[in-house]
This record gives C-alpha cells, structure tokens and sequence, in this order.
C-alpha cells in the first residue's frame, strides 16, 4: 500500500516539474528575441536615424524617418476611423442584446478578427487602391477593418459590466438617451474602453500585409495622404530581404523603435486597467 | 393649485403578454406621502416606475389607461419632461462614480445642458443638500467624488439629486430596504420633512415603516389595487380579507 | 415659470438627437456586416476566371507556373497545412503547461502574473520582428543542422516557419486554456482530493476532462492564426512554388504557403487569370480560417454558458 502511495505521490511531483519547465521555457525564446532586437537595435538609432529618410543602396547613414511618420500618420488615421465605428458598434452591441442585428454585427466582429491581414489587404486594394491608387488612406482603411473587431469587443464587454442602475439614475432625470450613453455609461467605461483602444493599435502598428498592396511603401518622406507612404513594419519586410549590411542594420533599428512602441503601448494598457479599474 | 397630483383611472401595465397592473385606479394628493405596500410581484415597483414612465423602458413593456400629472396625461407628454417633474430614488443609491458630489447634485442640470449661472447652482446644491439633510456632512468635500459617503449618506445623495430638479412628486422604490437601521432612520426622517414641499410616492416591503412615514397606504395584490386608505385606518381595521392577511403575516 | 418653459423646450429638442443617436448606432453596427458581405462578394467575384476555368481541380494541381499560365494551389496547400499544423503540435504541450501552471498550480501572485504577462507578451511582439530575427539568427542555426542531416543548407522552409510560428500561436491556447480550467468548480476537485487522488491524478481525470472540449477550441484558435499568418512565414518560407521530391525535402527544404505565394506574387501579377488564381487562394484562406474561428468560438460561447 505504502509503496503504491508512494509511487503516485513521485509521479504527482514529477508532473509538477515537468509542466513548470515547458511553461517556463516559452520564456526563454521571447527573452531571446528581445534581448537580440534591443543589441542589435539600439546601436543603430540616433537623431539622425530617426529624422532622415534612407539613403539608396550601399550608401551610408541615412535612416527611418520615413517610415516612422508614415507609420504615425497612418495609425492616426486608422484610429480616427476606427474609434467611433467601434465605439458606436460597441455600445449597439451592449444595449440591444437580443436583436437580430446584434446577432448578425456579433458574428461579423468575430469574422473580421479571424480574416488574416492579407485577405483585407487584397480586399481594400480592389475597393480603394484600384480606383484611386496606391495610398496612405488606402492602407489606414485595411488597418482600420483590423483594430474594429478589438474595439467593438472590448467596449461592450466593458459596457456589460457596468451596473443597470447607473443608466437608470440617468434616465430618472430625464437625460436623454444619447446623453446618458455619451455622458454617463462611456465616461465610467473610459479605463476598459480606452485599454482596448490602446490594445487594437499595439496590435496594428506592427502589421505589414495589409500595407504591402494598399499603402505601398515610400523611400522619401512624405506626408501626402493620397499617395504611398512607408511605415515601420513595411522598411523591415523591404530591408530584410536587402543583400546590402547597412539596409539590415536600418531594419534592426527599426524593429528596436517597432518593439520599443509596442512595448510601450502594452504596458500603458496594462497600468490603465489596475489604476482605473478600482474604482468602479 | 389642484389638490389631486397623481391620478390613475383604470391603469394597466404588462411585461409582454404578462398582465402586472390591472385596471388601478388610485388619486393621490398633494404634499401626501403614500406606501404603497404588497407583497412579491404585486405589480406595485411596476405602477410606481409607470409614473415616470421609466417603465417602458424594458423592451416589450407596454401601458395602457389614464395616468395624470395634475390634469396632463403623462403618456401624451414628453417623457423627458415627465421625468423632470417626476423625480425617483432607487433601491440601491447610485450616484454617479465619476462626479463629484457637487456635480452629482445637479447632474439633471449638467447631462442635461440645461446651462445656469454658477451662482445659481451654488444655491441649488446647498438647499437640495440641506433638504436632504446631508449638507453639514459634505459641505467641506463637495468636489471630492462621493465614494467615501456610507450607504445612508449616499442615498441622500441621492435624494437631494432628485430634488434639485424640483419636481412636483418624488417616487421611492423601497429606498431603505440596502441600507442599516441607523441610515433607515435618518431616511425616514427626512420623509416627514420632504412631503411639506413635495408629494412622496414611497413602494416598500416594510410593513412598520409604512406604518411610520405615510398618511395613506395602498396595497396591491396580485396586480390589482385592493385597498387605499388613511394609513392608521388600514394598520388597525382593514376593510378587506386579503389587507388583513397581508398585515397579520398570512403571507408576504 | 419661464424656467419651465425653457425645460420643456429643451425637452423637445433633445428627443430629436436621441433619434439620431440610435441611428447612428444602427449605421455602425450594419458597418460590420457589410464589411464581411462585402469582403466575400470581392473574392468571390475577383477570383471567379479560375474557378470558372479551373475548377476544383486548382486546388490539387502541382504545377504553378504563371509565365505558361499554369496554376495549381497543392504546393501551397501542403506548405500551408504542413507549418501550420507542424506549429500547433509543436506548441501544444507548451500551451497547456501554460494553462494547467496558470490555471491550477499558481493561479494568483508576483510570479503567476510575470508568467502571464510573458504569456501575452509573446502574442504582441509584431510578427514581422520575429519573421526577421529568425532569419539572421534561426536560420543559420537551421543551416548548420541541415549540414550535420546531410540536406542541401538552405536554411529557409517549412522547418524554420514552423519553429517560429510554434512560438507565436503559443499565447493563444494558453490564455484560454488558463481560463478554463480556473472555471472548473472546486467542488468537484475536493471531491476527487478527498477520495486521496493526488495533485496529478485530479488534473489527469477532472480538470482535464472537464475541460477537453473548451481546450480543444483553444487548439482551433491558435490553428486559425497560424493558418492566416503572414509576415513571418513569407520571410522564412523560402518562397519556392514547387513540392520536393521526399518529405526531408519538402520539410527542410524551401516552399511556400498561400498567404506567403499571395504576398510575394500579388504585385507582381500582370494579368487576370494569375491575379486570379492568387486570390483564390486568398478565398480559400478566408473560409478555412473563419470557419476555425467560429467553431472556436462557438464552443467556448457554450462552455462559458454552461
């Protein structure tokens, strides 16, 4: 009896070891990776890096500021877009549950997170780059479809969460609805819906496939919106494939600055949701 | 001035095909403070939420018959404007999180737009306040936001809310049944200061404090209104079997 | 009284607005779905000279050779099952470590939270950064184990995308599977402690059961993003439209998947039946993964309601 006990209890412990090691050890390639970018990177990035555009092929300095405006500019636009589409979905979503539409827009949103990136860029280059040609707000339009289904979701479900008698208490002294959603649910709901705003731009900031046939890619700086702009994840994808070592070293700096907004984004959302979130 | 500020002839409300209110016909005048008692599913939360026709705002809730606010019928009026001349004081206080409670005070004003000079509303939030007996206690944190406020304090909050809209009658929904007997008391009390100046409508499942607050008490069963009298009248000699069962504790 | 009748002008103004309000809510919800109608109506339409002309047989054929105007998906296909379902096998012990860590063994403090946070870390590094890492630094390691297997050292292919795909789709199943099995009721693992099943066996016969069908949902979401992932594959795939002669070859060597053929070869088409054949591969993408993700979610819509 004893020795049977004994063998479970040794398999039981052994488990243990072996499930803390394979969850552990997932750390050690993004560790590895990231320490990587950073060495590589941060060598790369100085003020010249940041505010020229690349010089051509095998000549030396030059740097990203193309790409960076493009992608500031671009996720900027995106996010002009997508915030009050997503907002006002958001909240149709979380105030008409049993609607058919809600059902229908629902199932939509979960469609339109699961499209991969290249599919939305073929799609916006036949709605939009076709007609008018390649440009910046072709490429916001394709990243704009990618931040909704994050926004759409994070606002309702921030919104379901919020207690019935606040709307109530609004409604009992005659505000009107728009009022009471605009000035009463959305503002108590600001930390939830803000941390998914932040969390859908972390997220496209880094996409290059839906820029490859809508935004193109520039190597001047370039602030028109109506024609080819660069941006961030794109002068990697170019670089990458370059057989010159300067343009590889302008695509490690690029990917330090990538992985510095990134990580920034990240952790600004996740101090959002720990300071706010106390309150409610 | 009419005396009758509340009047229902022949009121029926539903819950879909589910047939809550029936056919209530009630009067209630001014400066009155009238329980409306009954037990679960009575259909009194139901009448109540019909005057300000915050009823309607459940999808699938419909109402049909004569309800008056003096001599308007409340259902052809704006609902907006309704709920400005009819105020209400929810089970759980709830003011709002993110204002002040200054800012809570005259939430009606500020959600509204409705734009008035500062001085104005200075005078608006000390005397809601002071109504609501809660100015002493917050008169020195007004801009702080109300989440330290115990549950007593906050439902005077709320109170004074709703009477900084200066409205013509107040409507509570078992307004004391979240709160401890101490804050209970302080709430009670200010109902027999409020009806000089407003008609109070108070819905609860307390027997004694009905007994305590009202002039008049109606009780509703199953839907219907079964009684409405003096309060002393209806606690010592009820007139019908199912008041009198409710009363002794048959059921409740 | 002009106070009065100020509120009720008012009143009457903003019942205009309310009627606006909703129907601007209504507009942006009907945005979704048009966004989806119109995303298959554009794939369906652009792609139908070859699926006219072609058929099911598209999907089959091997040979993609647009120059002769000849399109056959398989090499795509195969590499496109071949990363992805490499990828998930790869990942999934990892997973799961982390959702049975998370979820059973160390479910609150300092540590339990750093682990997560690495978790979620991993699923927003940008996939472009990993596709590049890996091919300055995975790559060449690749090269130099295809040396010691006595393989051409090519480096790029199957092999390299699925190690780096493994890594990426790894946060997936994990935050749901951590989820889950924080959901299953402790009455029923007291029940099993009690009767003296050990730590391991109450995983082994009641979490692990009781959460099978939701876990699995989670191995359908990280299927789903390996199977539309872009930007890493096409940089390690090798992008070679042919199908190697052996399974070494095909594995090791150079290939490429349909989001990686799409983007290599999507500017570079000239006429209307490659633009074509690109898209339908395109189509095809785009069922396959949503309809991953729907019954990925769709179960867990029912699990979460249970």
């Amino acid at each position: 009896m004893d020795a049977r006990i004994k063998i479970r209890n040794t398999k039981s412990i052994l488990f243990k070891s072996l499930i803390i090691f394979l969850a552990f050890i997932i750390t050690l390639p993004l560790i590895i990776v990231l320490l990587y970018i950073i060495k590589m990177g941060v060598v790369q990035v100085n003020w010249g890096f940041l505010v020229h555009a690349p010089t051509p092929e095998g000549v030396a300095g030059g740097g990203i500021a193309n790409a960076l405006i493009g992608s500031l500019i671009m996720v900027g636009m995106s996010a002009i877009v997508a915030i009050p589409v997503g907002l006002s979905a958001g909240i149709y979503l979380s105030e008409n549950p049993g609607t058919r539409l809600a059902y229908y827009s629902g199932l939509c949103v979960d469609i339109l997170q699961g499209v991969p990136s290249i599919v939305v860029g073929i799609v916006i280059y036949f709605w939009i780059v076709k007609p008018f040609g390649f440009s910046a707000i072709s490429g916001s339009i394709a990243l704009a479809i990618m931040m909704l289904p994050i926004v759409v979701r994070s606002t309702e479900q921030t919104l379901l969460l919020l207690p019935a008698s606040l709307k109530e208490a609004a409604l009992s002294l005659g505000v009107p609805y728009h009022r009471v959603m605009l000035k009463v649910i959305v503002p108590c709901g600001f930390a939830g819906i803000l941390s998914g705003i932040i969390l859908s731009i972390a997220r496209i900031i880094g996409e290059t496939a839906p820029l490859l046939f809508t935004a193109l890619g520039n190597v001047y700086i370039s602030t028109k919106v109506t024609g080819p702009m660069d941006s961030l994840p794109h002068l990697i994808y170019i670089d990458a494939k370059s057989s010159y070592q300067d343009q590889i070293d302008q695509a490690w700096g690029a990917s330090f600055i990538l992985l510095m907004f990134v990580l920034i984004l990240n952790i600004t959302t996740k101090l959002i949701t720990r300071k706010w979130n106390i309150q409610l | 001035m009419e005396h009758t500020v509340v009047s229902a002839t022949k009121f029926n409300a539903w819950f879909g095909d589910n047939h809550v209110v029936k056919d209530v016909s009630i009067s209630i005048e001014r400066n009155q403070c009238v329980a409306v008692m009954g037990p679960s599913g009575c259909g009194k939360t139901t009448f109540l939420r019909c005057i300000n026709r915050m009823h309607e705002l459940i999808p699938g809730a419909t109402a049909k018959g004569s309800l008056k606010l003096y001599a308007d019928e409340v259902y052809s009026m704006n609902p907006i404007y309704v709920r400005y001349k009819i105020g209400m004081v929810f089970q759980r206080p709830n003011p709002f999180p993110n204002l002040s409670i200054y800012d809570n005070v005259i939430a009606g004003y500020k959600l509204n737009g409705l734009s008035m000079p500062k001085a104005e509303l200075d005078r608006i939030v000390e005397k809601s306040l002071t109504s609501a007996a809660l100015w002493n206690e917050v008169k020195d944190s007004l801009h702080k936001k109300g989440t330290f406020l115990s549950g007593g304090q906050q439902q005077r909050l709320c109170i004074a809310r709703a009477i900084a809209m200066e409205p013509e009658v107040i409507l509570f929904d078992e307004p004391t049944s979240a709160l401890d007997p101490i804050s209970t008391a302080s709430v009670e009390q200010l109902f027999h200061e409020l009806k000089e100046n407003y008609t109070l409508i108070i819905v609860t499942h307390n027997m004694q404090q009905a007994a305590r607050v009202s002039d008049k008490t109606a009780f509703f069963y199953v839907g219907e209104l079964v009684e409405f009298d003096d309060t002393k009248q209806m606690f010592t000699a009820p007139k019908d079997t199912r008041t009198q069962n409710y009363i002794t504790g048959r059921f409740s | 009284m002009s106070e009065k009748n100020k509120r009720l002008d008012l009143s009457y103004s903003q019942m205009k607005w309310e009627t606006v309000f909703r129907r601007i809510l209504i507009v942006m919800s009907s945005i979704m779905v048009l966004l989806v109608i119109g995303t298959l109506i554009t794939l369906i339409v652009k792609s139908w000279p070859t699926i006219k002309s072609l058929g099911i047989g598209y999907l089959w054929g091997k040979v993609w050779d647009p120059v002769s105007d000849v399109y056959g998906a398989r090499p795509f296909l195969m590499g496109t099952l071949l990363t992805s379902f490499t990828a998930l096998i790869i990942s999934i012990p990892f997973s799961y470590s982390v959702a049975i860590y998370l979820g059973e063994y160390n479910t609150k403090g300092w540590l339990s939270n750093l682990l997560k946070n690495t978790v979620e870390l991993i699923a927003a590094v940008p996939s472009i950064i990993y596709g590049f890492w890996a091919l300055f630094v995975l790559v060449p390691q690749v090269r130099k184990l295809e040396t010691l297997l006595h393989m051409p050292a090519v480096g790029v292919g199957a092999f390299a995308a699925s190690l780096v795909l493994a890594v990426m789709i790894i946060p997936y199943a994990a935050s749901l599977g951590t989820s889950l099995i924080r959901m299953v009721p402790s009455p029923l693992k007291e029940g099993a402690y009690a009767l003296g099943a050990t730590r391991f066996e109450v995983i082994r016969s009641v979490i692990l059961p009781f959460t099978r069908s939701g876990l699995f949902a989670g191995i359908l979401l990280s299927l789903g993003r390996a199977l539309g992932e872009t930007m890493a594959v096409t940089i390690l795939i090798g992008n070679t439209s042919a199908i190697g002669n052996t399974f070494k070859d095909v594995f090791f060597g150079p290939g490429n998947t349909m989001a990686s053929v799409i983007a290599n070869e999507f500017s570079e088409a000239d006429h209307d039946l490659y633009y074509s054949a690109l898209i339908e591969l395109g189509l095809v993408l785009f069922f396959v993964t949503v309809i991953i993700n729907l019954i990925g979610k769709r179960i867990i819509t029912k699990y979460t309601n249970k």
